[in-house]
């Protein structure tokens, strides 16, 4: 293979000339398009040329995962801690993978064997966790909008590991990642993309929402009714106000010329609460077989967040199929999370100051309208989720 | 601020030749030799002295492409991250004896860093450095095999190679500040 094969490593830009010493970048820094976040709460405030960003640094952090020694010191005496309040193994693994690969200092505290345990409050033990040294925190809390809470305390950068229903933006974009390296020409524009499953408490869905219409695709929401709920309002005023999706519970409707299809996980906590009566009724009427995949394109892409409830949200065999690429987005959230590690250790200074200002300002937006969510487009369907 | 052309494309046809048959008469001859671009002009560089040595040797010496941002030490001094464009090594490093070719050899540490980076891939028998503008004002204990052209500056001045494929056209400018007063030249 020759160096040439690969016109994406030659691609012209304006990065910052390696030849000059670093008082000569500092003069030259914050051109137009480059990162300017201090924290990944949603990704719903990251703009089409944020997002180009991430994907361009997630490829060349895969290729670092090609490596024989996947490892490289960028964020090197960076502590990295991450604090988790509900269980999790494939977000916290890959965050902690991540962090390693790019040799930071990584500190993990599970909920459950922490001061939290003894009432400690999420503000105190933020507070704890930065006085150790932290200057990163990726969070995950069973409460929506936990992590914008955080981002007020702490001083570093919040990276949302997953908040209650709210949203999962590492998800959203491993995902579109995934989307760009699989579906032909890397083109996700235009493409029938359907969420199949518990939409209604489905972080990924919401995050979802966002990057996959911001980067074009026609995407199709469909579940039984009772777990599609405030979405129909949500659709109709659209995602940041002109991006409209499609919500349905006619399975065959959304899988028709489907060109990629994402099963939910079905929680069975969600039968107590009457919004489903059986799981063996669930996986009848909703549950991705063979059979239904038949009505997509014959080559769509099967993906699921997991963990995967097998035999109900979605057959073995497909699963396990050709068409599956879900172990490939585990592969790909490691090299998204080293990419977005390494993206926002470089906001700071005066584009950390500025957007930490700003974060205080529409939290305090949020807190009054009563609503813990980013947007208020997004209020019929997330207010739910803030209760 | 006055600008003043160092290198015209003419010129930089011409030390590339030279710099191509240097490195073949050092190395004698091209066996297991390699060259590595510091991204991003050095890649365009390194392929241009590749064809040339192509030309003369009847060789083709593989490429490769070598981004050193994650090996930077200042890293924590930037503003802003530095955007990645990759790296691609199409042979294996463990053996061989690379050239690392770059537009600009200043204070150093860009080497430093390509050095590490390049340690990571393998165990090379050598490691030679080739610049097309050597400027002076080293910080670390490094100095070219291989220089297009030596060019005394001022620590002030910005050297400013163009070329072709990234840029558009081929030449070396330096801009010159005024020197202030008590400021020393280096002549590399």
């Amino acid at each position: 293979m020759n160096a040439a094969a690969d016109p994406a490593l030659f691609a012209p830009d304006d990065a910052a000339d390696p030849n000059e010493p670093d008082r000569t970048l500092a003069a030259n820094a914050a051109p137009a398009g480059r990162w300017t976040h201090q924290h990944l709460l949603d990704v719903d405030v990251l703009t089409t040329d944020d997002l180009d960003l991430i994907m361009q640094t997630t490829a060349t952090m895969a290729q670092v995962l090609t490596r024989p020694i996947p490892k490289v010191p960028a964020l090197r005496g960076w502590g990295v801690t991450i604090l988790f309040y509900e269980a999790s193994t494939r977000t916290r693994v890959s965050f902690e993978v991540a962090a390693k690969n790019l040799s930071a200092d990584v500190v993990n505290i599970a909920a459950a064997s922490s001061s939290v345990s003894k009432g400690e409050s999420l503000i105190d033990t933020i507070r704890t966790v930065e006085a150790l040294g932290a200057r990163m925190l990726v969070l995950r809390h069973a409460t929506s909008g936990a992590p914008y809470l955080a981002a007020e305390h702490f001083s570093g950068s919040v990276l949302n590991g997953g908040d209650g229903w709210h949203a999962h933006p590492t998800q959203a974009l491993l995902d579109l990642y995934t989307l760009r390296t699989r579906l032909p020409g890397g083109i996700v524009a235009g493409r029938k993309v359907v969420i199949l499953g518990d939409v209604m408490h489905s972080r990924v869905a919401r995050s979802n929402l966002w990057s996959l219409t911001a980067a074009g695709a026609d995407v199709w929401l469909c579940g039984p009714a009772t777990l599609l709920r405030g979405f129909d309002a949500w659709a109709a005023a659209g995602v940041a106000g002109s991006r409209r999706f499609t919500v349905t519970s006619d399975l065959p409707a959304a899988l028709r010329d489907a060109d990629v299809v994402m099963a939910l996980r079905i929680q069975r906590e969600r039968m107590a609460s009457g919004l489903l009566p059986s799981l063996r009724e669930y996986a009848a009427r909703f549950g991705l077989t063979r059979e239904r995949m038949a009505l997509a394109r014959p080559d769509a892409l099967v993906m699921h967040p997991g963990p995967m409830n097998e035999g109900v949200e979605i057959a073995p065999d497909v699963a396990t199929g050709r068409q599956s690429v879900i172990t490939e987005q585990v592969a790909n959230g490691v090299a998204v999370r080293m990419a977005v590690l390494y993206l926002l250790a470089g906001a700071r200074d005066s584009a950390a100051t500025r957007e930490s200002a700003a974060t205080r300002e529409s939290a305090g937006a949020r807190d009054s309208a009563g609503a813990r969510d980013s947007a208020g487009a997004r209020d019929s369907a997330g207010r739910a989720a803030a209760e | 601020m006055t600008v003043r052309r160092i290198m015209t494309a003419e010129e930089i046809r011409r030390a590339v030749i030279r710099v191509s048959h240097e490195i073949v008469e050092k190395h004698a001859g091209t066996d297991r030799l390699a060259l590595v671009g510091i991204q991003r002009r050095g890649v365009p560089i390194a392929r241009r002295l590749a064809d040339a040595i192509l030309e003369h040797e009847n060789t083709t010496l593989p490429v490769g492409a070598l981004d050193i941002t994650f090996y930077r030490d200042d890293l924590s001094m930037l503003a802003q991250q530095p955007v990645v464009k990759g790296t691609d090594l199409p042979f294996d490093v463990n053996g061989s004896t690379v050239v690392l070719v770059d537009d600009v050899l200043f204070t150093g540490r860009t080497i430093r860093a390509a050095m590490d980076a390049l340690m990571e891939f393998g165990r090379p028998d050598a490691i030679r450095l080739a610049v097309l503008v050597d400027r002076g004002h080293r910080e670390l204990p490094i100095r070219a095999d291989h220089v297009g052209k030596n060019v005394p500056t001022s620590r002030e001045e910005r050297v400013r190679v163009r070329i072709e494929e990234v840029d558009g056209e081929d030449a070396v400018d330096i801009d010159r500040a005024p020197a202030p007063m008590g400021s020393t030249v280096e002549v590399p």
